[in-house]
């Protein structure tokens, strides 16, 4: 399996800004935090990046959720690009790190910088916050109430329950295992311990999902350097990347996907195995999405961690998603617990374990790392190594 | 009574018209494919099936099941007070096709899977907006 084109990519370098609640402070400068770590980490200078991608690059602010553009980035870097790419729907969540290496391995760039900025804390401010959703005046959603993927998200978790009996007792420990994570993790916006009495009182947003079913909107700027292998240079502990799926079977559609048994996910889980003769065992720590709670399990499924209908008896107890567990799970405290910078925290965190700088959460040993993101309609997987 | 926001109104296109009208004449009107029949939604210019261009709408019998739903108890829409109910309908007719919709006439704690529903519709400006009710 040394044929696939994402083997002759690294991810050399990661950078994060200040992360946290309403830093009050520019989307552009923390993009620029973000990005000159990130090109220091890999032992590069900004003229070294010939590549550079972001998503959403799109007009508008929305509420704290765009950062700045791919134009606008390069003409402030002044950056000689021999790629680029702003991203609109194939770049969603972690898509944009799939085109950074896939322009890698085509040779069509030596060193993409990756980032991603959100200011939702901020944006929101005091305001409540209108999602995505409630904004797109797409009338089959907005007539009928539909203002936010917490919708369809309790839908996918009301179809687990009815259909395998899946409690809120159990869904609870994607929650309460990011939270003790969180608690060893300088960065997480929630650290004090949450227990599962916590959690059942928490008030309901949209049945069964309640407030700590919801990660968090957060201020933080991240950015990674995607390279050749080729041009590794000072970085002395590179990510390899070993396989990625990026499918997106049925439709686009959050409102009308045609079976809540499955989502993206799944062809998407396929697709990453069939790129690796590695497989969910040999898998030592994972970032699942847990943008809504709902969809940690089902990517733990999807991925084949446990079986289907199996993973709320899977994580209940949260044996096995600790640290010394069989599957060390979401350690960074995840989105719920760290915040949300819509995938790119579980990236950030995963060259953290792979290169053994943890800290107190360290996976001792980590050499084979998973990070899957996305939920309905999106998904995205990555296997990362620390193994050349 | 104070004067509560109104629900929102869908902008009616000519793809769309017999989906948002059905309701003056008390049918559910949904998306069929004129060459090899099969009921389809939302509306579009194609037919997922086979591809044929030729589309036409059918009245169809507005029976369904709930496939699942949601209490929804946070407001995120003007005009939508909560608690309500948002849902997926499967249709009786063809029960891969799905519409997003509400449940209504029923206390949103009775609302359970599986259980059968009728169209009826909802009047907003010149607009019928379908949504589902308890099986009588």
């Amino acid at each position: 399996m040394t044929g696939v084109p994402e083997r002759q990519v690294i991810i050399s370098g990661v950078g994060r800004s200040a992360v946290g609640r309403r830093l009050g402070r520019e989307s552009l400068d923390l993009t620029l935090d973000a990005c000159l770590a990130a090109i220091a980490d890999a032992g590069l200078a900004p003229s070294d990046i010939d590549g550079l991608t972001t998503w959403p690059d799109i007009k508008g602010e929305l509420g704290g959720f765009v950062g700045p553009s791919v134009a606008q980035m390069q003409q402030l870097l002044r950056l000689d690009l021999s790629w680029h790419l702003g991203a609109v729907d194939g770049g969603n969540v972690l898509g944009v790190l799939a085109e950074a290496a896939l322009a890698v391995s085509a040779r069509l760039a030596r060193h993409v910088l990756v980032y991603r900025t959100l200011t939702e804390a901020s944006a929101h401010g005091a305001r409540k916050p209108r999602a995505v959703l409630a904004n797109s005046g797409d009338p089959w959603l907005v007539t009928y109430g539909v203002g936010s993927t917490v919708q369809f998200a309790a839908m996918w978790a009301q179809h687990h329950f009815h259909t395998y009996g899946t409690t809120r007792e159990q869904l609870a420990w994607v929650a309460l295992n990011g939270r003790r994570h969180a608690a060893l993790n300088p960065d997480a916006i929630f650290a004090e311990p949450l227990t599962i009495d916590d959690y059942l009182r928490a008030r309901m947003i949209s049945e069964p999902l309640g407030l700590f079913d919801c990660d968090i909107p957060s201020d933080g700027a991240h950015a990674l350097v995607v390279s050749h292998r080729d041009f590794r240079r000072d970085t002395d502990a590179p990510v390899f990347l070993e396989a990625m799926g990026v499918a997106r079977p049925r439709t686009s559609s959050w409102a009308f996907w045609p079976d809540l048994d499955e989502m993206a996910a799944d062809g998407c889980a396929e697709q990453l195995w069939s790129r690796t003769t590695l497989g969910p065992s040999d898998v030592d720590v994972a970032g699942l999405y847990d943008g809504f709670s709902i969809f940690t399990l089902l990517w733990l499924e999807a991925l084949g961690f446990c079986g289907r209908g199996e993973s709320g008896a899977f994580v209940e107890g949260g044996e096995r998603t600790g640290l010394t567990g069989i599957l060390p799970l979401n350690t960074s405290g995840g989105q719920l617990s760290e915040g949300r910078y819509v995938g790119f925290g579980f990236v950030h965190e995963m060259c953290q374990q792979l290169r053994h700088r943890a800290g107190g959460r360290q996976v001792v040993g980590a050499e084979v790392g998973l990070v899957a993101v996305g939920g309905g309609p999106l998904a995205q997987a990555f296997l990362l190594t620390n193994r050349s | 009574m104070g004067a509560e926001p109104a629900r929102p109104v869908p902008v009616v296109d000519d793809l769309t018209r017999e989906f948002w009208t059905g309701g003056e004449r008390g049918e559910l009107r949904i998306t069929a494919c004129a060459e090899c029949g099969r009921l389809f939604h939302p509306p579009g210019p194609i037919c997922p099936s086979c591809h044929c261009r030729r589309i036409t709408y059918v009245v169809v019998s507005g029976s369904g099941t709930v496939d699942s739903f949601t209490v929804v108890r946070r407001p995120w829409i003007d005009g939508y007070e909560t608690p309500y109910v948002v849902a997926r309908v499967r249709l009786r007719d063809q029960p891969d096709v799905v519409l997003l919709s509400n449940i209504v006439g029923v206390d949103p704690e009775e609302v359970r899977m599986g259980m059968d529903v009728e169209a009826v519709f909802e009047t907003r400006a010149q607009v019928q907006v379908p949504v589902f009710r308890p099986t009588r």
